[in-house]
């Protein structure tokens, strides 16, 4: 395990650079090894950064990489995205992927929705354990429990509707915490002035909290719309045989060959998660910490 | 407003409050018992079930009668042979060597962006999340791609790389939330009183960030647990982990009961886990308290 050392307590431009090595001495009284310590942690935390994106970076790389074998790069060349556009599978599984990701994602903003406004007003008892435990358990306990009730209870033939009900269970939770803390952020008492105005509590909802929690809904929904684009483990479950989403099938292609075409639909996809969950946080800030 | 008249208004609104009430926390409670509580329990219930003929539960009706007889197959079928337990072990192996690692490579991280100027630090964050933006299954092919040249692809290592890789994130947020709030006027104290570099972190600045580290490890040991796709797709034959042991009784042998009772198992530990961090994060946290 590695521990690095700390930085000195305020940052002290032009310490002495003891050419990055960790100063671990017992410095003498009011030593200021500013330089050292924080080059190091620089280089430490450079190094985690290059550690989250170089893997990312070669997958885009290859992409364009005029070469069938991942292996060395060859030339440039946009063939394999001109494949995938001809490739009939992968054009029904990004369908399919797109048309779960709008429904799911709408039903789960409504209800995540109603869920938030709940926990924050009323503080009910059960309703975070039901919303926020799927959040937090291993995604594979909630597939199989799903694939269990679908086929054991219910004799529902897998497919687009089980897809459905995974994708809206899983987040609601995240909706909920996004719109709770939108409503946390304000101020109660503009909502007991529209009472004590006489306004309804569906007047009050219409004309006060909607247009506030509008932001947080629109955050909600695209970031529910990635957590079902890209859901995997659940989805795998709960699909069956007849409908393929874009995970299932680059798993299915993974598994028998690894081609460059993987790497072009990966780089779409990332493309499209990135600036959906972008354009998410412009709507909330927090949003990306409640994905995390 | 005559009094009687006030009255009216109180229970007019007492009541659409009610009704408002009902309305916002009924519809998700609902639906989150029927697909999530429903088919947790379940899952209880099928551990202890036989199996089918044609693979999932034995009928409930057999010849129009019902039929309820409960076994503890499954359990003695886990208890009865040491492989199971081994992989339970080697899971939690796995696990724990993942949460150690992210806790390593995060700290740094998690430091330098605490210690960054407010403005800076957002965008830092946002570094961070970013990557984990992207589908988990891209994430893990990028591995395939980067250590199949190595000749590591299908070790250990490949699988442990792609679970940090996977969950760094979910350290990193927690301990960086737990280094901002500490107060700088703590390490400068103990630089007056004389303690290095080393001392001050050790002293001081570990044990106040414990809570971030409880909470970042129960967010990176609960899923990596439960994870089949990273072991499956990176992993050798001999690096099985209670994910795939699921998966394939679910997907290829089709013995429901015994998944089951392994779904259950998983669930318990995980349980127990998150007890133990919940307990941990408290009991540091209120000696943090003491501290400052």
């Amino acid at each position: 395990m590695r521990v690095e050392p700390p930085p000195p307590p305020t940052p002290r431009p032009g310490g002495g650079g003891d050419g990055g090595s960790p100063p671990i001495s017992g410095s003498t009284r009011l030593a200021r090894p500013g330089g050292g310590a924080r080059l190091w942690l620089w280089a430490a935390s450079l190094g985690v950064y290059a550690f989250l994106y170089l893997p990312l970076a070669v997958v885009v790389l290859f992409s364009f990489n005029d070469s069938v074998l991942n292996a060395e790069w060859v030339g440039f060349t946009t063939r394999w995205y001109d494949r995938l556009l001809h490739d009939g599978d992968m054009l029904q599984a990004a369908a399919n992927s797109l048309l779960i990701a709008m429904v799911s994602s709408s039903v789960a903003t409504l209800l995540g929705a109603m869920a938030g406004i709940a926990m924050q007003r009323y503080r009910p008892r059960l309703l975070p354990f039901l919303a926020l435990t799927p959040v937090a358990m291993p995604e594979i306990l909630l597939g199989v429990s799903l694939l269990l009730f679908f086929r054991q209870v219910l004799d529902l033939t897998l497919g687009l509707t089980s897809i459905l009900i995974a994708h809206v269970t899983f987040s609601i939770g995240f909706v909920a915490v996004i719109v709770r803390s939108r409503l946390a952020g304000m101020d109660e008492s503009i909502f007991e002035a529209a009472r004590d105005l006489g306004a309804t509590p569906w007047a009050t909802f219409r004309r006060i909290t909607l247009p506030l929690i509008l932001p947080a809904l629109a955050a909600g929904f695209l970031m529910a719309f990635t957590l079902s684009i890209d859901d995997f483990v659940i989805t795998f479950f709960v699909a069956g045989v007849g409908v393929v989403t874009l995970p299932l099938q680059i798993y299915s292609m993974i598994k028998v060959a690894v081609t460059p075409e993987v790497n072009a639909v990966s780089t779409l996809l990332m493309l499209l998660t990135l600036s959906v969950v972008i354009l998410a946080a412009r709507f909330a800030p927090d949003t990306l910490k409640a994905k995390a | 407003m005559t009094s009687a008249r006030r009255r009216f208004w109180c229970i007019s609104n007492l009541n659409s409050g009610k009704l408002a009430r009902w309305a916002v926390t009924l519809p998700p409670s609902l639906f989150l018992v029927v697909f999530f509580l429903l088919p947790a329990l379940i899952v209880v219930a099928a551990s202890l079930r036989e199996p089918g003929e044609f693979g999932g539960l034995a009928p409930l009706f057999v010849d129009g009668a019902f039929t309820h007889a409960l076994t503890l197959d499954s359990y003695r079928f886990f208890f009865g042979d040491t492989i199971y337990l081994e992989i339970f072990v080697k899971s939690f192996f796995i696990a724990l060597l993942t949460t150690l690692i992210c806790i390593a490579l995060a700290y740094p991280l998690a430091w330098l962006i605490a210690r960054s100027p407010k403005r800076r630090r957002d965008l830092l964050v946002l570094l961070v999340i970013l990557p984990f933006a992207s589908n988990l299954l891209i994430r893990v092919y990028a591995w395939i791609l980067l250590l199949g040249p190595l000749n590591l692809l299908y070790t250990p290592v490949a699988v442990v790389a792609g679970m940090v890789y996977v969950h760094l994130p979910f350290m990193v947020l927690p301990l960086y939330t737990n280094l901002e709030k500490h107060d700088p006027a703590l390490l400068e104290a103990a630089q007056d009183l004389g303690a290095g570099t080393w001392t001050r972190f050790w002293r001081v600045t570990f044990p106040l960030s414990l809570p971030g580290i409880f909470s970042g490890s129960a967010l990176v040991f609960i899923p990596v647990l439960g994870m089949f796709a990273i072991p499956e797709l990176l992993g050798g034959t001999g690096d099985l982990m209670i994910g795939n042991l699921i998966k394939e009784q679910f997907l290829d042998n089709r013995d429901w009961p015994f998944g089951a009772t392994l779904s259950l198992l998983l669930t318990v530990a995980v349980l127990l886990c998150a007890g133990l961090a919940t307990l941990a994060a408290k009991k540091s946290f209120k000696g943090t308290e003491a501290v400052t």
